[in-house]
């Protein structure tokens, strides 16, 4: 009982304290077992937490024992128990699937930092999405961002320490931005804890500081969330780290990041917002729903014109991330869900193709389009894996990716609003466009002819990679945990919007 | 499991059993068995259908609202039994044409094939616009790798148009319309008078139903009909089953299915709006026949010949009458025996002597006789003179659109007609009564068996047994539905 008690703590803390440990064990295959353990432990703290938030709603913890607002309080409700399970499953996944590539990728001596940053990013993450404090929130999104940078300048090459120095450049900014406008608000109501913020800031009599405090806040974590027309730091980042890490990142990192904006939008801004008189035709959504749409189309039209595949599919997450921000713009429950199922089920497919890409540059050397030809009967489970992914991107239906875009298209329609419906399905053909050149190099050029016969990539690689692939056709079709939750959580947040 | 997911789930099952095969015997052998298998578990649906038993099963619940549920209803069982029946004769001609041109990855080939004839089935059963929906799409990206088997740049560029042009418009117009119809409704399931009676009026109604008319690229009605030229550098049993029957007749099966169930024939004809799709499929008619009779390539010339009589059923649809339904039904059965035979008969040309152009064909009667045959009584169903199949499905035709007083419709079709002779009879009159040219290698014999002493290109004597045999069995269909065309026009009547 008491250990359950204190469970919301523990999620964050385990690998908070675990990460250093690594260093400590020194040998690579070690801190393997003990990181997946380590998130093994994580996934089961984060599904028993949301067993019990689904069971008996709000779970309220107070760090210390001191009551809030003064002290730190820890508030899981459905939305953080999805975020929660989404990601410690995808690190348990990821984890799995690290050693071999790892091995292959990382010098032998900095495999276990390697593992210590991985664990302090989880940690980061988790942390962000438990907190119900807005400046323990920023400690959480710095944790997560300086382990990022380094993980990312672990990559091969110089050019990983390039691409790790702008994302810190810019990351720094928008945690700066974040921290500014804090200050402002903080200034306004002397508050720091979201609901009490929320609170005061609708009797706030101060709109201006207010206005000025909320856009430093927003748009600093708009860089972290790479929203169109900040997502600069995010191509080269994806690009150059190393496969294990874009995968995770491109699965988990700006997920959180827009959990993060949608909690403080609807959660602690939107009752305070809605009180204010904006210039006739600006609305905060209309903002959002514009960025988000824009980046949609001219992230998809650049990921067309890319000729490496991780990047590629970065401006592709970039595209994605902007519709589900467009989504959540919309502002009614379907459009919320249809937001939220649809951050699932990207996760789930940025990450099988995220992972299949890492196969494919352990065995052919390269993840350049050209170098692809015939690598679909190279590797033909590697290449499987990443066409069921690349297809749950398009959302075919009966793939995982169909789910959310099918919400979203109802959600539009259901508004009357046709540009958006037509947008969203333009973004699906440009999705088509560009991963079906990958297709038709991989499978229908055929392979140079002083190519090795090269064998598949190791079971440890296949069966995580397999699992995640299966995963888009299985929430496909079967929606009661993706769908589901999302209802749930979307429910949590737009509670919080109406007041 | 019951029967109809049996039905879908054969010719999958079949697909991994054909992959497995380690022998060309076995993987040939399983073909058959696996398409006869399943043409005997849609047979015994025929007696309960008639009866009017309309069984379901549902498979899964995707989203609340929406579940995977086959069912079969008349039009849908008149889908099945004609892709499972020329799913046999098609086997039989594809196992004898892979042999005789010794095609790459024939294991993929067999396989691929079935997969798509398993999602056809799945089109047929659908219960309600999402599973259609599901297999529709499936139905897409199966055909995609026989589109392209032969692996050319060529074929590679066709693949893109094939790909594009159905995916583009199923994503951007199909999956918005039944989206639409979701939000107007919150269903999806086919409702005899239609769901949308009583929801939608006036022009949006005309809006939505050209979301879906266009939206299912796979009727191929203009200016959608690209894709369908380009998949012709399919292999020859490809084009024949699947852009014959399999492929294009799921597109109109589910424009018919989308007139009847979802719009509802009543409100479709009391709204003037709704009626510019008679004009669109009258015009489509009409193009395409013009576009075919000057093609040389006798299998861009049958494709466009797919694309007019394509638009016929759909013509017969939009004339919102019962009776002109049943013809646009019927005609789906007549077309689907008559063209699968002109394919094959030019798969069997091809592989017998190597022409591919209608401009080669002097005096080949003489050197195919069987296949010319066959082709020649398939080529006057196309036009419809009795005693075909095509007479009788035109007679239909011609009758609803009498009954609906849609002179336009009746012009179209007895003009359309005459085109259809046009481009057919030149290559009937030069295969028998032209002398062989001698043009292809320098040969001057042009006696009866002279053109045999051609150099490599022509090779020697008819085509191989196997694919005359399938030719003859769907040559015998053509016949068979002039002369008993009861069960299709039973089950077509008994639509609501």
């Amino acid at each position: 009982m008491t250990l359950l008690a204190h469970l919301p703590p523990l999620q964050m803390v385990l690998p908070l304290m675990a990460g250093p440990v690594c260093l400590l064990l020194g040998r690579p295959r070690l801190c393997a077992v003990w990181a997946l353990a380590v998130a093994g432990a994580c996934l089961a703290i984060a599904l028993t937490l949301l067993g019990q938030i689904l069971d008996t709603g709000v779970i309220s913890y107070h760090v210390g024992g001191w009551e809030p607002p003064w002290g730190i309080e820890l508030r899981l409700d459905a939305l953080s128990g999805l975020m929660l399970s989404l990601v410690s499953a995808i690190a348990v996944v990821v984890l799995l699937y690290a050693p071999a590539s790892v091995r292959h990728e990382i010098p032998a001596d900095r495999q276990g930092l390697f593992y210590t940053l991985f664990l302090l990013n989880l940690a980061g993450l988790l942390g962000m999405c438990t907190t119900g404090d807005a400046f323990n929130l920023f400690v959480f999104l710095e944790i997560s961002s300086l382990s990022t940078y380094t993980l990312v300048s672990l990559g091969r090459g110089r050019s990983a320490l390039r691409a790790a120095y702008v994302y810190l450049v810019l990351g720094t900014v928008g945690a700066t931005f974040y921290v500014i406008g804090l200050g402002l608000l903080y200034m306004i109501t002397g508050t720091l804890n979201m609901v009490d913020l929320a609170q005061h800031l609708v009797n706030a009599d101060n709109p201006r500081t207010l206005l000025v405090g909320a856009g430093f806040v927003v748009v600093g974590l708009s860089i972290k969330l790479a929203l169109f027309p900040l997502h600069k730091w995010l191509p080269g980042a994806y690009t150059h780290a190393p496969s294990v890490v874009s995968a995770f990142m491109a699965a988990t990192g700006t997920k959180v990041a827009l959990y993060v904006l949608l909690r403080l939008a609807f959660t602690v801004l939107a009752p305070s917002f809605s009180a204010l008189h904006l210039p006739h035709p600006v609305t905060v959504e209309g903002m959002a729903l514009i960025l988000g749409l824009t980046g949609m189309i001219s992230a998809s039209v650049s990921a067309f014109l890319q000729t490496d595949l991780k990047r590629m599919l970065a401006y592709s997450s970039v595209a994605q991330i902007g519709l589900m921000v467009a989504g959540a713009a919309l502002l009614t429950p379907t459009s919320v869900t249809g937001s939220l199922v649809h951050l699932i089920n990207h996760a789930v497919l940025k990450a099988t193709v995220f992972l299949a890409l890492g196969g494919v540059l352990m065995r052919l050397g390269s993840v350049r389009l050209e170098d692809l030809a015939g690598a679909g009967r190279r590797l033909p489970l590697t290449m499987g894996a990443f066409l069921l992914g690349a297809l749950s991107l398009v959302g075919i239906p009966g793939t995982a990716g169909f789910i959310g875009k099918w919400t979203l298209l109802l959600a539009a329609l259901e508004q009357d609003r046709w540009g958006v419906a037509v947008l969203i399905g333009a973004g699906s053909l440009l999705t088509l466009a560009y991963v079906w050149r990958v297709v038709e190099v991989a499978w229908l050029r055929p392979a140079p002819a002083q190519a090795a016969r090269v064998p598949e990539i190791p079971l440890s690689m296949l069966v995580p990679l397999g699992v995640v692939g299966v995963a888009n056709l299985v929430f496909g079709v079967y929606t009661a945990p993706t769908l589901g939750l999302a209802r749930a959580a979307s429910t949590a947040l737009l509670g919080g919007a109406t007041p | 499991m019951s029967v109809l997911a049996w039905i879908v789930a054969t010719p999958l099952l079949g697909a991994v059993l054909i992959a497995l095969a380690r022998r060309p015997f076995t993987r040939d052998l399983t073909l058959l068995l696996i398409a006869l298998a399943t043409l005997a578990q849609v047979l015994p649906l025929i007696s309960p259908v008639l009866a009017g038993e309309r069984p379901a099963v549902t498979l899964a619940t995707v989203m609340p609202g929406i579940d995977i549920t086959l069912s079969v209803e008349p039009l849908g069982l008149i889908f099945a039994l004609v892709a499972s029946i020329l799913w046999v004769v098609a086997s039989l001609y594809a196992i004898g044409y892979v042999r005789a041109n010794a095609l790459p990855a024939p294991k993929r080939f067999h396989a691929c094939f079935a997969l798509a004839i398993g999602a056809a089935l799945g089109v047929a059963l659908a219960d309600n616009l999402f599973t259609l929906f599901l297999f529709y799409e499936t139905l897409t990206l199966t055909t995609y790798p026989l589109v392209t088997h032969g692996g050319s740049p060529e074929a590679v560029r066709a693949g893109r148009v094939y790909l594009g042009i159905l995916l583009s418009t199923s994503i951007g117009l199909f999956l918005l319309g039944i989206v639409w119809v979701f939000s107007l409704t919150g269903r999806l399931d086919f409702v005899p008078g239609g769901l949308l009676n009583g929801v939608i009026e006036g022009p949006a109604l005309a809006v939505l139903l050209g979301l879906f008319v266009f939206g299912i690229g796979k009727a191929a009605l203009m200016p959608v009909h690209r894709w369908l030229p380009a998949a012709m550098v399919a292999p020859a049993p490809v084009s024949a089953l699947l852009h014959a029957v399999a492929v294009v007749k799921a597109g109109v099966f589910t424009v018919l299915k989308v007139i009847v169930y979802t719009f509802g024939p009543d409100l479709l004809a009391n709204t003037p709006a709704a009626h510019w799709l008679m004009y669109v499929a009258g015009f489509s008619v009409i193009a395409a026949s013009l576009i075919a009779w000057r093609q040389d390539n006798l299998k861009a010339r049958l494709a466009y010949s797919t694309i007019s009589q394509l638009a016929y059923i759909v013509l017969g649809a939009s004339l919102f009458v019962p009776a002109a339904l049943t013809g646009a039904a019927v005609h789906l059965v007549a077309h689907a025996f008559a063209k699968i035979t002109l394919f094959f008969a030019a798969g069997a040309i091809t592989t017998a002597t190597g022409m591919t152009r209608v401009s080669q064909m002097n005096g080949l009667g003489r050197r195919l006789p069987w296949t010319m045959a066959f082709f020649s009584i398939a080529a006057l169903s196309m036009i419809g003179v009795p005693p075909t199949a095509g007479f009788v499905s035109k007679w239909l035709l011609l009758g609803g659109a009498f009954d609906a007083q849609a002179w336009v419709a009746v012009g179209v079709l007895i003009l359309s007609t005459v085109l259809n002779a046009a481009y057919f009879l030149p290559i009937v009159h030069a295969a028998w009564f032209r002398p062989p040219s001698a043009d292809p290698p320098d040969d001057d014999s042009h006696e009866a068996h002279g053109a045999h002493a051609h150099g490599a290109v022509s090779r020697t004597g008819e085509a191989p047994f196997l694919l005359l045999l399938a030719m003859g069995l769907s040559t015998l269909g053509v016949g068979a539905l002039f002369v008993w065309p009861d069960l299709p026009v039973a089950l077509a009547r008994s639509l609501p």
